[in-house]
């Protein structure tokens, strides 16, 4: 089988299973104050340094979450209720048409329950939010911005420190969905500007079900769950020490060797757009042409007159996993809203294809690929065919 | 796959004859939140998700193929119209031939599938021809019997030699979560079942007169005579009692005059109907008249006829009085046959 949809999950990492394992053998909650809470504690802390040593955070600012739907609910929530709070006339939010479902729908759902209003900032044919666009959308009432760091669908990398600075000038805070960034290209949190971030394990070589909230020390958020009060108050839940351990190792691991795992990565990203471009020659490649302003292991095609669901399906019946990367709704495909926001019509937004490498991604793989890939394009067209002579 | 018990002992029959199987759920509403909800159809989310546990447990992939605008178009829409032409349509039977066994199937074939496989109790053997169940009161062949010969070629009915409880049992044995699922019942596209309230929400109300078929003398008003149907006794509401004490029941509906015409129950008998646009399934359209059975409802009585084709048209003499017979309906054509009787052909009833 050739695995070609890294950016929806990846195989975890040796390293990080271990430490799931070891840590997951042992009891003590951290919350706990004899020896075993007090082990589990301290591997949670250990944890914690370690992956605020690697993205540029202090450990304070680190708040486990169980991924990265319930980080960007919590930035996006937490943040414009406490803004709110401290000033009532603070009910807008700023964030970009292309944000993840987790944002886009947190936003949508502050809009229907909680009279906020929204300013979808625009973004250019390659995906790219203009910070002046920001500048321009941000007032007084402007409780939060949220910016992806990098597009989970075309892989275009956000110029987040000019962004947080435009947002820094009028005072708001500005949080970012770095899930598809880290590990891949360099986050630094303090540098960057941001006032939150946004990462989860199981895309970077850790567990599913765990993930943190970089939140800065100054940055008030009003939390979703309430209980025990651990993570500064902000995050109640028993903490999984287990998880944590794992996603410490698997961040700490997917940073260190981010720089040569890049370089092979979209090297092998780079021919596989070269021959799929051969193969097919007018398939459109969408997102940012530069493979600078790229993740390294995107490629995201439309391939005129196919339906990208029945091209997922002849590449899977032929050992080939990739993604249409758009939302499902009772598995039916919608057009993405990532691609029409790009400007692509609604049939190039449902014909479109992402391939997404990762840490045990091959040749092999993108000679797979290829292999199954003009015969699938041709019988997709057969049928796309059909639909367009509405039969 | 449409999440009932059926279509995965199918699926489950044509992997064990050794197929390459995968697995299709219809998304047939427009928005699957507003069709009907419980375990009644075949669109619900709930629906969706049985019949991917189906295909988990088979072992195949599965996908969900979005047929909502063709379905809209070919079948709720022509569902209403005919209607409003004061016709009584049969949308499982147009579903057949526009969706699963046109719109599916060659979406299927350009995919490089060969065939598309479903639940439906009918039989269709090597012979090529397409019989009766087993199951008689669980047959499906009228449904079907508007399928060409060309559609016939590409279908395979893996549960025709099977009664309803052998398939439940079979699907209780494999695992499948499906086998005490209750069948569906009435029209998948209209969620709480009142078909009148349905069209009455697209056609509006148009008020007309409820006339005698004897003697022409207006019995009552109607607000829309979409909302009747041929052999209908219930609902009319009349306010003029018949002479003779007897029910009345509607004879004919004539869109033209918006009249509903009713009349005694004998009246409603006929004895020779016609129809058109036939689709002749077991081989070529017939040279002269032949001897058949004749069915002109889903599930309705069978009557020895002749049917006599004319090109596009065909007449039927029936050996019998018919009653109840609605223009919109399919007239099938069946060869009586030890082995399950053999459908013929089909028309639209005039």
């Amino acid at each position: 089988m050739a695995y070609l949809d890294h950016a929806a999950t990846t195989p975890m990492l040796a390293e990080a299973l271990d430490a799931y394992v070891a840590a997951a053998r042992e009891v003590g909650n951290p919350s706990s104050l004899h020896a075993p809470g007090r082990a589990a504690r301290r591997l949670v802390e250990e944890s914690r340094e370690r992956i605020a040593a690697v993205l540029g955070a202090r450990p304070s600012e680190i708040v486990f979450t169980s991924g990265g739907t319930e980080a960007d609910n919590l930035a996006v929530k937490g943040v414009f209720w406490a803004r709110r709070a401290a000033d009532p006339a603070r009910t807008r939010v700023v964030a970009s048409a292309v944000e993840h479902h987790a944002v886009l729908d947190a936003v949508d759902w502050l809009v229907a329950h909680e009279g906020a209003a929204v300013t979808w900032l625009p973004v250019d044919p390659s995906g790219l939010v203009e910070p002046a666009v920001l500048a321009d959308a941000l007032g007084d009432d402007v409780a939060v911005v949220s910016v992806q760091w990098a597009n989970n669908e075309v892989g275009t990398v956000q110029p987040v420190p000019a962004l947080a600075a435009a947002a820094s000038v009028a005072g708001v805070p500005l949080h970012t969905d770095a899930v598809q960034a880290v590990g891949q290209i360099p986050v630094d949190f303090a540098a960057s500007g941001a006032a939150a971030l946004t990462l989860t394990g199981h895309k970077l070589g850790g567990p599913v079900g765990v993930g943190a909230l970089l939140l800065g020390r100054d940055v008030a958020a009003t939390p979703l769950l309430h209980g025990g009060g651990q993570e500064r108050d902000v995050r109640s839940g028993t903490l999984d020490t287990a998880g944590i351990a794992a996603f410490a190792v698997a961040v700490e691991c997917a940073v260190k060797v981010q720089q040569e795992y890049a370089a092979r990565v979209s090297a092998l990203r780079d021919g596989l757009v070269e021959r799929v471009r051969a193969a097919v020659p007018d398939a459109v490649y969408n997102g940012p042409a530069d493979p600078a302003g790229r993740l390294p292991g995107n490629a995201h095609f439309s391939f005129p007159g196919c339906e990208g669901d029945a091209l997922l399906m002849l590449l899977d019946a032929l050992g080939i996993a990739c993604s249409t990367g758009s939302a499902c709704s009772a598995g039916v495909a919608q057009p993405s809203h990532v691609l029409l926001a790009l400007g692509a019509d609604d049939g190039r937004a449902r014909s479109s294809l992402r391939f997404s490498l990762g840490h045990t991604s091959t040749a092999a793989d993108v000679d797979a690929l290829l292999a199954a890939l003009p015969g699938a394009v041709e019988r997709a067209r057969r049928a796309g065919a059909l639909r367009g002579s509405g039969s | 796959m449409s999440g009932g018990v059926d279509s995965a002992v199918a699926a489950a029959r044509a992997v064990d004859a050794g197929h390459d199987v995968t697995g299709v759920h219809l998304a047939l509403a427009r928005n699957p939140q507003t069709f009907r909800t419980g375990a009644r159809g075949c669109c619900t989310l709930e629906d969706s998700r049985d019949a991917r546990r189906a295909a988990d447990v088979l072992g195949i992939p599965f996908y969900v193929w979005d047929m909502a605008e063709q379905f809209h178009a070919d079948v709720v829409d022509d569902f209403v119209a005919e209607y409003a032409a004061g016709r009584t349509p049969n949308p499982c039977l147009r579903c057949n031939e526009k969706i699963k066994f046109a719109a599916v199937l060659d979406r299927a074939v350009a995919l490089g599938f060969d065939a598309v496989v479903t639940g439906h109790h009918a039989r269709l053997g090597a012979d090529g021809l397409l019989r009766r169940s087993v199951d008689l009161p669980k047959d499906q062949s009228y449904v079907l019997a508007v399928l060409t010969r060309a559609q016939l070629d590409r279908a395979v009915f893996p549960l025709g030699d099977s009664t309803k409880a052998q398939v439940r049992a079979e699907a209780a044995e494999r695992g499948l979560a499906v086998a005490d699922k209750p069948d569906s019942h009435d029209i998948c596209f209209i969620a709480d079942g009142d078909t009148r309230g349905f069209l009455r929400e697209r056609l509006g109300e148009q008020p007309g007169d409820i006339v005698d078929g004897r003697t022409g003398a207006v019995l009552g008003r109607h607000d829309g005579a979409y909302a009747y149907t041929v052999g209908q006794r219930k609902g009319l509401d009349l306010r003029v009692p018949a002479a003779d004490g007897q029910p009345r029941y509607v004879l004919s509906i004539t869109p033209v005059t918006n009249t509903v015409t009713v009349g005694p129950r004998e009246d409603l008998a006929v004895s020779s109907v016609t129809a058109s646009r036939p689709v002749w399934t077991a081989g070529p359209p017939p040279a002269g008249p032949i001897e058949c059975d004749v069915q002109m409802r889903a599930h309705g009585e069978v009557i020895p006829a002749v049917v006599a084709v004319d090109g596009d048209r065909l007449a039927a003499d029936l050996r019998r009085p018919a009653r109840g017979v609605a223009a919109g309906q399919a007239i099938v054509a069946y060869r009586p046959d030890p082995d399950g009787d053999i459908v013929l052909g089909s028309a639209t009833l005039d």
